[in-house]
């Protein structure tokens, strides 16, 4: 058990650390290794890695991550393999909050472009209020069933207030799909900035109840019975995964597949247990969206395809396949 | 160890339970039965403290359940609900060692050797060690439940709830885990409140039996105490019959059941009897209910077909039970549906016959052989040497007898035979006092079980007075036929 952890951990790290150089080396501009450290040498090269490169990739490992995290959170809590960080609304809401921005034009003074990941983090966040209070309204214990239900409810209700804004908008249009189609490209330093403080309070939320998470996946009862405070634990992962999913989608728009497969890939490969599921899902989404990007950005350069649609190309083959191994080998 | 006080309530605004009350000792084994829908489960759970009672208090070692942290109360309780399925693969070792959760705590909790300890513990208590690294989903219904069986015993809580533990598992899975349970409460001191559907089970398992009817407590006390009848007639509308468990000092039940009446004339007449080459045979067309002491199939049953075999004197007793099996099945018999006796005198000195009544025709069919007769009060004094002679006696009635009658029946015809010994003047050779039988006599009596119920079969009753004459003439008559054999 032991070694097999050791190994689960330090190669998701290498997988982790070769996607990062791949990610700031390869592109338009060559970037050698040295770049890192020698800006005198090659100056151009020096801006690009940290000046683009740098915090693009940043910025696409911390939403992976993100995504991921959250991904095998909301699949332990709600204990269906098909949940994903969208299915509870909170990136619906994230998304009308952006749309709307761009849809009314919306500005604050000295905000300047931060307008749309805020008002995509107030969009998340009014959506997970409202999720939480209805679903709490129906049924008072907050059965996973009811959980889910009204997720899908407002998914569905949100969605088509985009679908609306969408069939109003005239020179927008474009600029609403693109976003919704999701990007991390020219967002630069300041957007991390933005999402770090969301992440590290989400993750360390979520950490905190590794332990929960894994007596509730033998249902909320038992888990009572083991001593778990469902009630409690229940609020603190949902408010760490949406919290999660609102800062990754303001940021980057709505990136599909991430959530849902990494978490499913790293439990096939590593075993379902929460303690390490976690971990190993927050680098692996990173490593698997910092990749994504690369080739979204490569694939047909000087053009860019958007990212999610990558990541579908590139989650569902591999998910199929260790998903056709796994039952292969176990059946 | 547990008290509950005058517990009402249940889910929402409808009460299911009201006023219940009852103790349970550390060591013990409660089983709560009741029919659908009376409470069983929120029971259940308002004890463990998953639903809150709207009156009444639960007290484990003298302390009210609501005082307890969650932790706290998950080292003195657990409960294992009936479903447990997981989404996710995890193997055997990770599931029952979740069951230490209530004994980590801190942001870095540690797994320490006391926790190793008790989870080996519990793997090896229920017998999964071996499956240890496997995962749970590729297990049988039965091992899964002894996994999660595995968890709840890991987290060394006193007191265990269970929620129908055997549900949905074949016989042998469920005397395992129910035997592995009940080992626990007996040498650990576990205290076990579990819900049963099957009141056999709860039964044979429990020390005590809480009978829950509408949310209120019908009855509380041991299985026998509260297996009644009539009560479980009332509480499950529902005829059953109790009889002694085989082996456990225990009451068991039988499901009566309400069948439309059988059309088909249920009647014994003399043409049911055959005397053949080599036995005596009586083949109906329907099972008649049979207490004898015969060769094969002796006991209480059902049997359609008797057989009284004629053996020779030579006969190889010692492989008895083998031979006369497959006896049965070279002359056409089924040999789950017959009843055998053997004699060595030949079938056709068999005596038959059949008397009048107001209930139906009796039959009495005996083959007599007393070569070997003997005073049973002075056999004490005689070896244990084989010797040929027997005396069979069969009484088949057309009628519906209780078990009591069927006994008395047993002895009037037993009764019966020693006064035609007595009046035939036969002698026990070693004692020279009149003999009352010989050592190997066998009797069956049969019934039809149709028509008016006779609750007994004494000297006195009608069914009495027709088996002590006729059992009496039968038997004097054989010893005459026996007799006339031996001289010619």
């Amino acid at each position: 058990m032991k070694k097999k952890t050791l190994l689960a951990y330090s190669s998701s790290l290498i997988i982790l650390v070769v996607s990062i150089w791949l990610g700031v080396s390869i592109g338009s501009a060559d970037v050698p290794f040295s770049t890192l450290w020698d800006n005198e040498t090659n100056p151009s090269a020096y801006s690009i890695l940290w000046g683009i490169r740098m915090p693009r990739v940043i910025l696409a490992g911390l939403v992976g991550a993100s995504l991921a995290i959250a991904g095998a959170a909301f699949q332990g809590l709600l204990k269906n393999p098909l949940a994903d960080p969208y299915t509870l609304g909170v990136s619906s809401g994230a998304s009308v909050g952006a749309v709307a921005t761009i849809f009314f034009s919306l500005s604050i003074p000295f905000l300047g472009s931060y307008i749309l990941p805020l008002y995509g983090m107030v969009g998340a966040l009014v959506a997970m209020i409202l999720v939480l209070t209805f679903a709490r309204l129906i049924d008072r214990s907050m059965k996973m069933e009811t959980l889910i239900l009204t997720g899908v409810i407002f998914s569905s209700f949100l969605g088509s207030c985009i679908s609306l804004m969408i069939a109003l908008t005239g020179e927008q249009l474009r600029e609403i799909t693109s976003w919704l189609l999701g990007s991390v490209s020219m967002r630069g330093w300041p957007y991390i900035q933005m999402i770090l403080p969301f992440v590290v309070v989400g993750v360390i939320l979520l950490w905190l109840n590794r332990r929960e998470l894994n007596a509730m996946m033998y249902g909320d009862e038992r888990a009572q019975a083991l001593g778990v405070n469902v009630k409690r634990r229940k609020y603190a992962i949902l408010a760490g995964g949406s919290m999660l999913t609102g800062a990754a989608v303001a940021v980057s728009g709505t990136i599909g597949f991430v959530g849902l497969v990494v978490p499913h890939m790293t439990r096939m490969l590593w075993g379902a247990d929460h303690r390490h599921l976690l971990t190993l899902s927050f680098i692996n989404g990173a490593s698997l969206l910092i990749i994504c990007d690369l080739v979204s950005r490569t694939i047909i350069a000087p053009a860019e395809l958007p990212i999610g649609v990558i990541t579908a190309f590139i989650g569902a083959p591999v998910f199929s396949y260790i998903f056709f191994k796994q039952r292969r080998r176990r059946g | 160890m547990l008290e509950v006080q005058n517990i009402s309530g249940g889910y929402g605004s409808t009460p299911v339970l009201s006023n219940i009350s009852f103790q349970v000792a550390k060591g013990k084994m409660v089983g709560i039965l009741g029919p659908n829908g009376c409470g069983k489960s929120t029971l259940l759970k308002v004890i463990s403290g998953l639903i809150n009672p709207t009156f009444g208090t639960i007290t484990i070692d003298g302390v009210d359940i609501k005082k307890y942290s969650a932790r706290d109360l998950a080292k003195k309780m657990t409960i294992l609900p009936q479903l447990h399925a997981t989404a996710f693969s995890s193997t055997v070792y990770d599931t029952v060692a979740i069951g230490r959760y209530p004994h980590q705590s801190g942001f870095f909790s540690t797994w320490g050797d006391e926790d190793e300890r008790a989870v080996k513990k519990a793997m090896v208590q229920t017998g999964i060690e071996k499956y240890e690294n496997q995962y749970l989903e590729y297990l049988s219904g039965g091992e899964q439940q002894r996994v999660f069986i595995a968890q709840a015993l890991a987290q060394a809580s006193n007191l265990l709830l269970l929620d129908e533990p055997t549900n949905h598992l074949d016989i042998a899975h469920q005397r395992q885990i129910l035997d592995m349970i009940r080992k626990e409460v007996t040498e650990n001191q576990l205290t076990v409140v579990s819900v049963f559907h099957d009141i056999n089970l709860a039964a044979l398992y429990c020390d005590e039996i809480l009978l829950l009817e509408s949310g209120k407590v019908k009855n509380y006390g041991a299985p026998h105490e509260v297996l009644l009848e009539e009560q479980i007639k009332e509480v499950y509308h529902t005829r059953i019959s109790i009889q002694a468990h085989p082996e456990q000092p225990k009451p068991q039940m039988t499901i009566l059941p309400d069948l439309p009446e059988q059309t088909e004339e249920k009647l014994i007449t003399t043409n049911h009897f055959k005397i053949q080459e080599e036995y005596v045979e009586f083949k109906s067309h329907f099972p008649l209910r049979v207490l004898s002491s015969a060769v094969h199939n002796a006991g209480m049953g059902w049997y359609t077909t008797f057989m009284n075999r004629t053996v020779k004197p030579e006969y190889d007793i010692d492989n008895v039970k083998e031979e006369y099996l497959q006896y049965l099945v070279s002359k056409g018999f089924s040999p789950t549906n017959t009843v055998g006796m053997m004699t060595a005198v030949d079938s056709k000195r068999a005596v038959m016959k059949n008397y009048e009544t107001s209930f139906g025709k009796v039959f009495i069919v005996v083959t007599a052989g007393v070569g070997n007769a003997i005073d049973v009060s002075k056999s004490y004094k005689r070896d244990n040497f084989f010797h040929i002679g027997t005396i069979n006696t069969w009484v088949i009635i057309n009628g519906k007898l209780s078990d009591e009658a069927f006994v008395q029946a047993m002895m009037t015809a037993t009764e019966s035979k020693s006064k035609a010994l007595q009046h035939e003047k036969i002698y026990d050779l070693y004692s020279n006092t009149i003999a009352t039988g010989t050592p190997t006599d066998s009797l069956l009596i049969a019934a039809t079980q149709n028509g008016k119920l006779m609750q007994y079969g004494g000297p006195i009753t009608e069914v009495g007075q027709v088996i002590g004459r006729g059992v009496f003439e039968a038997t004097v008559e054989a010893i005459q036929t026996y007799r006339k054999g031996d001289i010619i």
